[in-house]
C-alpha cells in the first residue's frame, strides 16, 4: 500500500491537488477483495463525492465521514474532495468503508502521517459522533489484510478479537480521534479484551430422552457416519428433542474446520463479539417459513444462508413438509456437493455448506397418523398433497429414516437413559475406524443386500444408502468387515414408500 | 364417442335386450354413425369392445339386472379372464395402515390360488388389492369409472400399466369419457357384478364400498367384511355390514372355502431362536420397535437385525413404525 502526495507543479508545499490512498477489503461471498480508497483534494468549490460503484449504504458514508471528522475535532478540508473506491468494477456494499474513507481524507489533508496509515488496514463504520462501530466480516477482512502483507488492522473494539483470529494484530479504536492519535503516534490504545475463557454452554444432553431406543441408535449411526437423518412420527414423540441432541454426540471441531466456520459466521455477522472463537459444531434450526435465499444463501450481495451457517455442524429442519418446496429442492445441491454456488451477474459466490441434515415430519397433515390415541382425518387428496412436498429425490438424500410411533406411558417411566458422553466416545472411535481400514462387505452380506433389493421396495440409490449405513454400523461395532447383520440393521432404517407420493 | 354412439354401437353388435330405441333422433344418429370405423379406431388404439351379445361376455355380469351394453377392454389378457372365478376387494380411499396391509395380503393370497382380484383402481384399498395380486403374479381386473384410455387417478398411471400388462382394465364408458362422481356408483355395479364374492376391507359409514356391497347383495352374491376396530370411524361401515350378517373375513381362507379352494399354506419358515422370540411378541400384539426392545430385552441394533430378517422372510410387515405379523 502506498500513499502518495502529488502536486500540480511537483512541489511538496502546494496543497492544490493532493492524493492519498488507503487499503481495505470488500467481501465477495466469503472472499476478501482488495479495495483501494483514494482520496483526492483539489481547490475549487467545496464538495464531497464518492465514486466507484458504491451501494446506497456505502454512498451514504460521505455524511457519516463528514460529521465523524467534525466530531473528532479534526478539520474538514473545505475543498473539492473526491473519493474513489478502486477497482471501480467491483460493487462495494455496506458501511465498513467509512473508517478507511475518513482516514484517506485525513491523510490527503495531511492531518495524519501517510506512511503510518500505509502499514494498516482499516474496517469499521463511523457514527455521527465519530465513534467506530463494528461491521460484519471483520475476520475475513483481516484474513485479506494478512494476505496483502499488512500486519495491523484498525477496527472497532468489538471486532478486535475476531480480527486477531484472522492472523493480524488488531488495533481496537473506539473513536475516530483515537485512530488519528494512534496513527500520529500519540496514543497506544489498550489491547482488546482477550476472548471470553468461559466455555460455551453445553448442548442439550441425550440423558433427557427417555425410551426411543431405535431413534437413539439411528442418531448414533448418523453421528458416526455423517449420515442425514429423517425422523417421522406423530407429534409429541420427541423427534425435535432428539434432533437437537445430535451436536452433543459429535466430535469437537478441528482447528481447520473452526476457521472455515468462523469465516462464514463472520461474513453473516453472527459471530458473538465476546466469544468469536468457535469450538462447538454449529447447530441451526431455521423456521419453516424461511425463504429459499434464507436457507441456501443469496441476495443481491450474496450472503451465506442457514445451510452454510450449519457448515461442519447440524442443520435441523423441523416439520420438513411445511417448508416451501423450492427451498427444499435448493438444498439438494449442497447436500450433494457440500457447497452452495450463488450465481450473480458479477460472478459466482461459493459458500461451503457441508452440514449434516436432520429433519422431522408428521406422517400426515392432521398429525393423527401413527398415533393410537388420535385418528387421521385427512382426505386422500390432502395426504397426497402433503407427500407431494417431499420429492423422491429429496428423500433419497436421507440415509437413515426412522418412523417413531408414539411411545406408551410405560416407556416414559423407564429408568434414566444413557447420557451423551459415552455415545460420543463410541462415535469418535467409530469415525476413526471409518477413516482407516477399508471395510468391505463379506460375500454373505452382499448376498443379503441383493436379496433385499429383490424383496423390498429399494431403488438403486437406496441400495447405495443401505451399503453406506451398513459400513457405519460395522465401524461402530468394531468389525473388520461388513457382515450380514450390519446390512440387516441398515435395512431397518431405509426410507419407506409411504412417506413420498 | 357419446352415449348415443354407445347405444348405436351396442345395436350394431346386437347387444340390446329389448331392441333398439325407436326415437327419430336415434335413427338419424344411427345413419350417421359408422360402427365399423369406430371399431377400427379402437383397434388402432389397442383397445377392444366386448358386446353383451358376445358369447364371451362374463356370464355373472350378464346376470345382473342392468348389465352394461358392452365393455371396453384394455390390456393383454384374454377376454376369458373375465369369466374366471373372481373376488372383488373394495374399501376406503383414505384407509389406515392396517387396511392397506390386509388388502394387500388378501389380494396376494387369493391371486396365488388362481382367483382373479377385481377392484376399482382407486387410491387406498383398491390399489393395494391390485398390488397384492400383482405381487403374486396373478391377473387382476380394474374397473374404471371413466373412459378406458384415462388413467384415473393420475397417480396410478404406473399401476394401470402393470395391471394392463397381465390383466385387464375394463369400463362401460367409451374412450375419452371424463371421470364424474355419478359414474363411480355405476362402476361399482360392474365390480360387484363380475364377482361371486365381494370383500369390504375398510369403509366409513357413507363409503362407496358399501354401494358395491349393496349391489352384490341385491344380486345375491356373497359379501365378506374385514372386522375393524370398533372405535375407528374408518371401520364403521365394514363393521356395520358384519352386524347385518356379512361373513367376517379373518383370513384369506374364509373366501377360498366358499369356492371350495385350498390356500397355499406357507410352510413354517425356519428362523433363529431370537427371531422366533421376537416373532412371538409381534404375533401377540403389533408393536413399535421401542416396545419390542423392552419386551424382548434386545438392544435397538440387535432388534433391527432380527426384524429385518423376519421382514425378508415375509413373516413381519412394517408400516409407519409399527411391526405386524404378516397375515
Amino acid at each position: 500500500m502506498t500513499v502518495l502526495f502529488t502536486t500540480r507543479d511537483g512541489s511538496a508545499s502546494s496543497v492544490d491537488r493532493v492524493l492519498a490512498r488507503s487499503v481495505t477489503h470488500a467481501l465477495v461471498g466469503l472472499e476478501p477483495r482488495r479495495v483501494e480508497v483514494e482520496a483526492h483534494i483539489e481547490s475549487g468549490i467545496p464538495g464531497f463525492a464518492i465514486v466507484g460503484l458504491a451501494d446506497r449504504a456505502c454512498a451514504e458514508a460521505k455524511h457519516r465521514v463528514r460529521s465523524g471528522i467534525g466530531s473528532a475535532q479534526l478539520e474538514w478540508p473545505l475543498k473539492r474532495i473526491t473519493v474513489n473506491l478502486a477497482p471501480a468494477g467491483l460493487r462495494k456494499e455496506g458501511s465498513g468503508f467509512d473508517l478507511s474513507i475518513a482516514l484517506a481524507v485525513l491523510a490527503a489533508s495531511r492531518q495524519i502521517p501517510t506512511e503510518r496509515l500505509g502499514e494498516h488496514a482499516a474496517v469499521g463504520e463511523l457514527a455521527l459522533d465519530g465513534r467506530v462501530r463494528p461491521v460484519r466480516g471483520a475476520f475475513a477482512v483481516a484474513e485479506g489484510a494478512k494476505r496483502a502483507g499488512l500486519e495491523r488492522i484498525l477496527c472497532a473494539p468489538e471486532s478486535a478479537c475476531e480480527a486477531e483470529l484472522g492472523g493480524v494484530e488488531a488495533i481496537p479504536v473506539r473513536h475516530l480521534a483515537e485512530a488519528v492519535a494512534y496513527l500520529r503516534g500519540e496514543l497506544r490504545p489498550p489491547p482488546a479484551d482477550p476472548p471470553d475463557e468461559e466455555p460455551e454452554p453445553d448442548p442439550p444432553d441425550l440423558a433427557d430422552v427417555r425410551g426411543q431406543e431405535r431413534a437413539r441408535r439411528a442418531l448414533e449411526l448418523a453421528a458416526a457416519g455423517g449420515h442425514n437423518l429423517l425422523l417421522a412420527g406423530p407429534p409429541g414423540t420427541g423427534k425435535t428433542m432428539l434432533g437437537r441432541r445430535l451436536p452433543s454426540i459429535l466430535p469437537p471441531l478441528e482447528p481447520r474446520e473452526a476457521l472455515e466456520v468462523m469465516r462464514i459466521h463472520s461474513v453473516a455477522g453472527v459471530l458473538p463479539p465476546e466469544r468469536p472463537l468457535i469450538t462447538r459444531r454449529p447447530f441451526r434450526a431455521p423456521h419453516h417459513s424461511a425463504s429459499t435465499a434464507a436457507i441456501v444463501g443469496g441476495g443481491a450481495g450474496p450472503r451465506p444462508g442457514e445451510a452454510s451457517l450449519a457448515h461442519r455442524g447440524v442443520l435441523l429442519l423441523d416439520e420438513l413438509p411445511e417448508f416451501q418446496r423450492p427451498a427444499l429442492e435448493a438444498l439438494r445441491q449442497p447436500l450433494e456437493d457440500g457447497v452452495v454456488a450463488v450465481a450473480r451477474v458479477q460472478g459466482q459466490a461459493l459458500f461451503p455448506a457441508r452440514f449434516q441434515l436432520v429433519a422431522t415430519m408428521n406422517l400426515c397433515p392432521c398429525a393423527g397418523r401413527g398415533d393410537p390415541a388420535a385418528e387421521c382425518s385427512c382426505s386422500s387428496q390432502r395426504l397426497a398433497a402433503f407427500r407431494d412436498k417431499l420429492s423422491r429425490a429429496l428423500l433419497d438424500r436421507f440415509d437413515l429414516v426412522v418412523t417413531v410411533p408414539r411411545s406408551r406411558a410405560v416407556e416414559l417411566a423407564a429408568g434414566p437413559a444413557e447420557p451423551s458422553a459415552p455415545v460420543r466416545e463410541r462415535v469418535e472411535s467409530g469415525r476413526i475406524r471409518l477413516g482407516g481400514a477399508k471395510l468391505r462387505r463379506t460375500a454373505e452380506a452382499d448376498e443379503l443386500l441383493s436379496r433385499a433389493v429383490e424383496r423390498l421396495p429399494l431403488s438403486g440409490r437406496g441400495r447405495t444408502r443401505v451399503a453406506r449405513v451398513a459400513r457405519t454400523a460395522a465401524a461402530l461395532a468394531g468389525a473388520d468387515a461388513v457382515l450380514p447383520e450390519h446390512v440387516a440393521e441398515a435395512l431397518a432404517y431405509r426410507s419407506p414408500n409411504e412417506l413420498a407420493a | 364417442m357419446n352415449e348415443l354412439a354407445l347405444a348405436s354401437f351396442a345395436a350394431a353388435s346386437d347387444a340390446h335386450l329389448v331392441g333398439e330405441p325407436r326415437s327419430a333422433r336415434f335413427a338419424a344418429f344411427k345413419r350417421r354413425f359408422d360402427a365399423g370405423a369406430e371399431l377400427a379406431r379402437l383397434d388402432a388404439l389397442g383397445f377392444r369392445f366386448l358386446a353383451r351379445s358376445d358369447p364371451g361376455f362374463p356370464p355373472l355380469l350378464r346376470a345382473i339386472h342392468d348389465p352394461p351394453p358392452g365393455l371396453f377392454l384394455r390390456g393383454r389378457a384374454d377376454v376369458e379372464l373375465l369369466a374366471r372365478p373372481a373376488v372383488a376387494i373394495v374399501g376406503a380411499r383414505a384407509c389406515s395402515a392396517y387396511g392397506r396391509q390386509v388388502a394387500r395380503g388378501v389380494g396376494r393370497e387369493l391371486a396365488a390360488v388362481g382367483l382373479v382380484v377385481v377392484s376399482g383402481l382407486a387410491r387406498g384399498i383398491d390399489a393395494e388389492a391390485h398390488r397384492g395380486a400383482l405381487e403374486a403374479s396373478g391377473p387382476t381386473v380394474a374397473v374404471l369409472g371413466c373412459g378406458i384410455d384415462r388413467d384415473y387417478p393420475a397417480a396410478h398411471r404406473e399401476l394401470a400399466k402393470q395391471v394392463a400388462a397381465t390383466g385387464l382394465l375394463v369400463s362401460e364408458y367409451a374412450p375419452g369419457v371424463e371421470p364424474a362422481p355419478w359414474r363411480f356408483p355405476a362402476r361399482n355395479r360392474i365390480v360387484a357384478g363380475l364377482c361371486a364374492a365381494t370383500v369390504v376391507v375398510e369403509a366409513r359409514e357413507q363409503s362407496g364400498a358399501l354401494i358395491t356391497a349393496d349391489f352384490a347383495l341385491e344380486e345375491g352374491r356373497e359379501v365378506l367384511a374385514v372386522p375393524g376396530e370398533i372405535t375407528s370411524s374408518l371401520s364403521a361401515g365394514s363393521n356395520g355390514l358384519l352386524r347385518l350378517g356379512a361373513t367376517p373375513l379373518t383370513r384369506a381362507q374364509d373366501v377360498l372355502e366358499g369356492y371350495g379352494l385350498v390356500g397355499s399354506s406357507a410352510g413354517a419358515v425356519d428362523v433363529g431362536k431370537t427371531a422366533a422370540a421376537v416373532l412371538e411378541q409381534v404375533r401377540a400384539a403389533s408393536a413399535g420397535a421401542d416396545e419390542l426392545t423392552r419386551t424382548t430385552g434386545l438392544s435397538a441394533g440387535e432388534l433391527a437385525v432380527v426384524l429385518t430378517e423376519l421382514e425378508l422372510a415375509g413373516l413381519v410387515n412394517e408400516e409407519e413404525g409399527v411391526y405386524r405379523a404378516a397375515s
